[in-house]
């Protein structure tokens, strides 16, 4: 096997990680036009979170991924109310600023409580040898996690009546209103569902890199890419977005320095948006 | 016309203050509060031409700051060009660039432009971080033989300090100019409804572009001056995406939309996070303390300052612009 | 007469639906010509292609002479082709006046902002909504958002109105007021184009009278005719009463 394809492997492990992220901001702009800017500290509450129940537990770090989705969701009911139920269907600036502000809290708080110095979660999982690659058991765990959780979202969304009707009102709130769903519940339901995936995909992250509370802001940015790659409000094409994020990532590293890859995601994403202002999965102009 | 404007003098006034105010007994320390103010004023009122004029929401309006700061720094002491010239050029090469990135990102709207600027900010800051000429990550340093044609380090940083008062004013009158003219009137009705303004006739792909690179200018001078007078400039304190979006919160708290209200959220904030930060007890909670009242103010009072002032006294609006 | 606007077989499709097929007409100068139709037969989407706002699929659209095909709304404006929106987009945040202010700075004749605020004024009294003219525009009744729509137009200084549904959600006094206003914007040389479903308006005003269904036209005549025309007849068939008001304005 060549240092290539172990490279791009590892790169779609890690991807599969952005991708869960970027489900969570994908979920919440399509469902209510709401660009989460609280994105990023929350998936750096999610580190944190993971940081805390790990050293109080010292148990199998993939498995306190439960608790913490249900913090998330908790939060993410939290949050709605506190700056998302009164900027729905206001201008975006109003959107995009009050969960800005939020963003500044959490992080204040979080910069007060943990500094900005580097945490790590101190788990791992053994790896798999392929040759004479070996695969960090933590990035096949990770993945195979954000996998599931997307799974189960994409079962959630399809199967539920919770999950459906959140599909109606992301497809046309008015009319689902017609049919006697109460939006705002759906709103907010679906609001908490994003936050406790962001949080899920920190945990993730904590699991496989040092992280400071300042970490989630490059997360956010990634999820920002992976989101636009899939098209708005497409969660689960957000899921393969990130991979395919990932996966270039894993391609370009054995070639250039490390530094230049921000400059290829973003040149990437400006270019994308603009040829392709629905996503490369969306459909052509309607 | 314009003379007539009470804002005007206003203007002249505040600029005539900033100048007196350090020189009154050669105050260092109050120069350099100034001088955070006076570029807070900056970036919020050209900020504002995009975000207040055009309804354009720019994230990454710190980027033409940054540009114009390493172009200027580049210039003046890699190239050894005098410091004016050096600016002025940095602020032409980072508007040219910006018309150029604009005819690209601005056919997008709404909330995929505001993501588009993301994107800019943090491609070319990964570019500035690898770009050899300019330092990579190291950045540049302004050599000591720079400040000799402006009479040395001590003279030069008062004469930065000028400059930038003089950026400031312009920045102010460019806004209030803009705000009354034929142009603004066409920028407004992009802000209210963009295909309908196409519909009665203005050019929209134009005047954006064109007040976006507008908006890019001055700042980029600022940056040259500023970075300049800091002796040293690298791609994490030229791009900070945390200032870029600090510059919005200063717009909004002051009221987007108006000259007075850029200008007083960009002072007000600064002057309260210069505080904060310096202040023993609270700079563990500066962010805490900005995110609440940003919050508060886009819940309560989301025209600003200004606007709840125009809404308190409604006589003060014909006075004010 | 010469001809003002000539639109030789334009057609567009939005993904399976033809909305407008392969239509061909021409406007006079001085002509008050209507354009009729049942809901989605492409009435407003004609009106969008003449004006830019969408890319013909097909044809051509000579206007004044020049050929305007492809040309962006705001280029259109310029040569002297205004219109209204069938649903009303005021600048809200600003006033009324503001807003016939930027009609006539960006229309034929790219006025200065001195110019434009005083043939804003006249408009404003033209439209009797001079008394108006500080309020802002979000504040208006649909009936004079309605007026505002023509106001701005017609502050552009243009040689062709294009007016969509001007009369729809009027009540009768305010029906009768706007029918007079389009009788004198006529009488001051501007062609006008309009779309309409109020029949006895558009009957009465109508020189000539354009009939769209299912994006196809179907027919062009004088009035008298077209009600008489089987084509039309059965193209409303699906709305009785309309027949009804068909024969009833003739
Ligand atoms: N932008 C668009 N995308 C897709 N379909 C469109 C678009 N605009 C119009 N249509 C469709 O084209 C058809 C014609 O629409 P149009 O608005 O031109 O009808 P109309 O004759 O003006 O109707 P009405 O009397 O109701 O105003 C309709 O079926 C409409 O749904
Ligand atoms: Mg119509």
């Amino acid at each position: 096997m060549s240092g290539i394809l172990a490279s791009m492997i590892d790169g779609l492990l890690i991807g599969s990680v952005y991708g869960l992220a970027a489900m969570g901001l994908s979920l919440i702009w399509g469902v209510m036009d709401v660009i989460n800017l609280t994105h990023g500290s929350m998936i750096a509450l999610g580190m944190f979170g993971m940081y805390l129940l790990f050293s109080a537990t010292a148990s199998n770090a993939y498995f306190l991924l439960a608790p913490l989705i249900v913090v998330g969701l908790v939060l993410g009911i939290i949050v709605y109310w506190l700056a998302v139920n009164w900027v729905v269907d206001r201008p975006i600036l109003m959107s995009l600023l009050s969960t800005f502000a939020v963003n500044m809290v959490v992080i204040g708080l979080g910069t007060a409580i943990w500094s900005t110095s580097p945490y790590n979660v101190n788990f791992s999982v053994p790896g798999i040898t392929v040759g004479e690659y070996t695969f960090t058991g933590n990035h096949i765990a990770a993945a195979s996690s954000a996998v599931v959780i997307a799974l189960l979202l994409e079962l959630f969304l399809r199967r539920t009546r919770a999950g459906k009707a959140i599909r109606a009102v992301a497809d046309n709130r008015a009319a689902a209103e017609l049919m006697g769903i109460s939006s705002t519940r759906v709103l907010m339901v679906a609001f908490a569902i994003g936050i406790a995936l962001a949080m899920a995909s920190g945990a993730l992250v904590s699991t496989l890199f040092p992280f400071t509370i300042l970490s989630g802001a490059g997360y956010q940015l990634k999820s920002f890419v992976v989101t636009v790659l899939a098209g708005l409000g497409k969660p689960f094409g957000a899921l393969i977005a990130g991979v395919l994020l990932g996966l270039l990532e894993g391609a370009v590293s054995p070639f250039i320095a490390v530094s230049w890859i921000p400059l290829i995601e973003f040149g990437l994403f400006v270019v994308v948006l603009i040829a392709f202002p629905r996503g490369i999965f969306g459909k052509a102009t309607a | 016309m314009i003379l007539r404007r009470p804002l005007l003098w206003l203007i002249l006034a505040l600029a005539a203050l900033f100048v007196w105010l350090p020189l009154r007994n050669h105050d260092v320390a109050l120069r350099e509060d100034l001088i955070l103010v006076a570029v807070a004023i900056i970036l919020t009122s050209n900020l504002n031409l995009m975000i207040g004029y055009t309804g354009y929401v720019n994230f990454g309006h710190i980027v033409f700051y940054g540009l114009g700061g390493y172009v200027g720094l580049y210039l003046a002491t890699v190239l050894n060009w005098n410091l004016i010239v050096a600016a002025l050029i940095a602020g032409v090469t980072v508007s040219v660039l910006a018309l150029l990135f604009g005819l690209g990102i601005l056919r997008l709207r709404g909330a995929y432009f505001a993501l588009a600027t993301i994107g800019v900010l943090v491609a070319v800051q990964a570019f500035v971080a690898n770009f050899e000429p300019w330092g990579r990550s190291t950045g540049m340093y302004v050599s000591f033989a720079s400040y000799a044609p402006l009479g040395g380090a001590r003279r030069a940083l008062w004469i930065t300090y000028y400059l930038i008062i003089g950026v400031m004013a312009l920045s102010l009158v460019l806004s209030l100019g803009i705000r009354r003219s034929k142009f603004g009137l066409g920028l407004f009705a992009i802000r209210e409804d963009e295909d309908a303004a196409i519909v009665l006739g203005v050019n929209a792909t134009v005047y954006k572009a064109i007040i976006y690179s507008v908006s890019a200018f001055l700042p980029a001078v600022a940056g040259a001056l500023m970075f300049f007078k800091n002796g040293m400039i690298d791609p994490s304190i030229a791009f900070e995406y945390m200032l870029s979006l600090e510059g919005i919160v200063m717009l909004m708290l002051g009221g987007q939309g108006t000259v007075a209200g850029s200008a007083l959220g960009g002072a007000l904030y600064e002057r309260l996070r210069s505080y904060l930060l310096t202040s023993p007890r609270l700079s563990e909670f500066h962010l805490v303390i900005a995110g609440a009242l940003l919050l508060l103010v886009v819940r309560l009072a989301p025209g600003g300052l200004i606007g709840w002032l125009y809404r308190l006294v409604p006589r003060s609006r014909e006075v004010v612009e | 007469m010469t001809a003002l606007l000539e639109v030789q077989g334009v057609s567009k499709r939005f993904g399976g639906l033809q909305a407008v097929g392969d239509v061909s007409f021409t406007l006079q100068e001085g002509e008050i010509l209507g354009l009729i139709g049942p809901n989605g037969a492409g009435k407003t989407t004609l009106f969008n292609l003449v004006n830019g706002v969408y890319k013909t699929d097909t044809g051509s659209i000579i206007f004044s002479g020049k050929n305007i095909t492809g040309r962006s709304p705001d280029q259109v404006v310029h040569l002297g082709l205004a219109r209204t929106h069938q649903i009303v987009r005021p600048l809200n945040g600003m006033s009324v006046l503001e807003n016939v202010i930027v009609g006539a700075c960006y229309g034929r004749e790219y006025q200065s902002l001195r110019a434009a605020r005083a043939t804003a004024l006249e408009v404003l009294e033209q439209v009797g909504m001079a008394s108006r003219a500080n309020s802002p525009a979000h504040s208006l009744t649909l009936a004079f958002k309605k007026r505002l729509e023509v106001a701005r137009a017609l502050a552009a200084r243009p040689k062709l109105l294009l007016l969509d549904e001007v009369l729809a959600g009027l009540n009768p006094t305010e029906i009768a007021q706007m029918i007079d206003l389009i009788r004198k914007i006529r009488d001051s040389g501007v062609s006008v184009f309009m779309i309409e479903h109020v029949m006895q308006a558009i009957m009465n005003l109508s020189d000539r009278i354009l009939v769209l269904n299912l994006g196809h036209k179907i027919a062009e005549a004088p009035p008298a005719e077209v009600v008489k025309n089987p084509d039309v007849v059965e193209a409303y068939l699906g709305f009785p009463d309309i027949v009804d008001k068909l024969r009833g304005a003739s």
